[in-house]
């Protein structure tokens, strides 16, 4: 007999103390669209572009800008928190309490997701709004690879929590892997935009495969089989590893 | 009744056994003690006792419940205040009051426990923002929260200022006449010996001694000191042939001695032969200090 992983009470204070931290607010929620209008307001993002399919390279910013939010949270903010649960003995403090410490992690993790999915919605809303970018023609494809990231970012943030044994290791190895996650994702050259060995390399990536396949989904097509393929190989592989690796205290 | 029981309980980190063998029960409504130098291995017995650590070798039983196997029953009865933990940095005296309290079936009403604990002001206060006395203080009125039955208490007093100790104990005591029994973890005597009924001693893993507090201390060798300025020079010989007799020691004329009633009775009888006058004359029982730094050097 045991209590159910996500508690009501657990997840509103959750909710509560995501709302008192503006840099987690700031960077996750409005950064990546704050990003999308500063990079939409240069004329030249604006004009249609041969090499990208004759869009214009505003259109390829939105997938980059929804995952941006993601891999910020996923493996900046996300991690710290949940190692510093552990290091400041906050989960054994709710070990001796008939709610399981796992339930403030679930709590924590599911407020992450929540703030990541609006920050994706909000750059779709301000790229269609401000600059005409098409909403995703094939919508139900574009949520199945949006949850997909989610929840590779949310493996990925455990994994680095879970090797982590102090916050500021969580720090350290978070910012060595968010360099490499935003290129993949194509923050410096568009996924459309990179050489095709490249993109094929950075497709096996988990925020490559996820970039690809918004764009495909934005385009009207159903996401490729393997992008997906991989996004959940990763989640799989990533949650043992977080599930193995993870220290109560 | 016995609502805590450990037998044989054992635990090594890294092959060095920390608890080494060590049994007691804890009846219900008592205050229990348990009582010993840094690193005897106090926490780690009472961390087998919530459940946090699965001892090696022993039994452990509460309210005849495994702490490990039925974990969440455990918690319950059981309400822990740990040496060291900390909330969300951003996390409010009430809100936490409030969260805790949702944990438990039948849960204590938090106002006037924070206010007994002087947290009425602090309500709206973040953690991160509290003194240690603060936080310590929270973490009581957390372990009260739930209603339990057995309350476990890891350092109680520290970081508390004189005043807000002796309203902690006050605190204690009123929980015990509510009928809640207490496991306190401590290595200050005045504590132990104002508040336990029973005191298990641990040195190194095992119990040195077990007893009410008065047993402790009559169990020592000087339970009784002495001390005086005699009139006239006394001969050592003499005073070292007291009978029971555990310490001596002369400064600046003053003498003082330790040992039973009985060398208290022989002291006065030689003073008296030799018409000495004892000024200044101080007779006082020995504290558990005393008994305690016996006990625990005995076994070093």
């Amino acid at each position: 007999m045991s209590s159910p992983a996500l508690d009501t009470a657990v997840l509103r204070t959750e909710v509560r103390l995501f709302r008192r931290e503006p840099g987690a607010i700031f960077w996750i929620l409005l950064f990546p669209t704050l990003l999308l209008v500063i990079l939409g307001s240069i004329p030249s993002f604006r004009e249609h572009d041969d090499s990208l399919g004759g869009l214009r390279l505003v259109d390829t910013y939105v997938p980059i800008a929804v995952l941006l939010g993601l891999i910020l949270g996923g493996v900046q903010a996300m991690p710290q928190t949940l190692t510093g649960y552990r290091e400041r003995g906050i989960l054994r403090r709710m070990s001796t309490t008939p709610i399981r410490p796992v339930t403030l992690l679930a709590a924590h993790m599911v407020v992450f997701a929540g703030a990541a999915l609006a920050s994706a919605l909000l750059s779709l809303l301000v790229g269609r709004l401000a600059f005409h970018v098409r909403l995703p023609e094939q919508p139900f494809g574009y949520v199945v690879a949006l949850v997909l990231a989610v929840l590779v970012a949310l493996s990925l943030g455990s994994v680095i929590s879970a090797l982590s044994r102090t916050t500021k290791i969580a720090g350290a190895l978070g910012s060595a892997v968010l360099f490499p996650m935003m290129f993949c994702a194509g923050l410096w050259v568009p996924v459309q935009a990179m050489p095709h060995l490249l993109a094929r390399i950075v497709g096996y990536t988990p925020f490559g495969a996820a970039a690809q396949a918004l764009d495909q989904a934005a385009a009207g097509h159903w996401p490729a089989l393997t992008h997906l393929g991989v996004l959940a190989g990763w989640t799989v592989l990533l949650t043992t590893v977080a599930a193995r690796r993870f220290r109560w205290e | 009744m016995s609502v805590i029981e450990v037998s044989e309980l054992r635990k090594s980190y890294g092959g060095r056994a920390v608890v080494d063998g060590v049994s007691f029960a804890v009846e219900e409504g008592e205050i229990f003690g348990i009582l010993g130098p840094n690193g005897a291995g106090k926490t780690t017995t009472v961390e087998c006792v919530e459940g946090l650590r699965v001892p090696d070798a022993g039994r452990v039983r509460v309210t005849g419940l495994d702490p490990i196997a039925d974990h969440e029953q455990v918690t319950r009865v059981l309400g822990a205040q740990l040496q060291q933990s900390e909330l969300q940095a951003k996390l409010t005296v009430r809100e936490a009051l409030e969260l805790y309290a949702t944990f438990y079936p039948r849960p204590a009403d938090w106002r006037p426990l924070a206010e007994r604990l002087g947290l009425t002001e602090k309500l709206t206060t973040r953690f991160a923002k509290l003194s240690g006395g603060q936080k310590q203080r929270l973490f009581i009125a957390l372990a009260l929260v739930g209603n339990p039955r057995i309350v476990v208490l890891d350092e109680l007093t520290t970081g508390l200022d004189p005043r807000a100790r002796r309203d902690t104990w006050q605190l204690i005591e009123d929980v015990r006449a509510g009928g809640v029994t207490v496991l306190l973890v401590t290595h200050f005597m005045e504590e132990a010996q104002r508040l336990c009924d029973r005191i298990a001693v641990i040195d190194r893993g095992r119990i040195a001694a077990l007893d009410t507090p008065e047993g402790l201390i009559r169990r020592s060798a000087g339970a009784t000191v002495v001390s005086f300025l005699p009139s006239a020079p006394l001969d050592e010989r003499e005073l070292d042939a007291l009978p029971e007799l555990a310490s001596l020691a002369a400064k600046d004329g003053r003498i003082t001695l330790s040992g039973t009633d009985a060398t208290v009775n022989a002291v006065i009888t030689l003073l008296a032969r030799h018409h000495i006058t004892a000024h200044q004359l101080r007779v006082t029982d020995a504290t558990l200090d005393d008994a305690f730094l016996d006990l625990t050097e005995a076994t070093a």
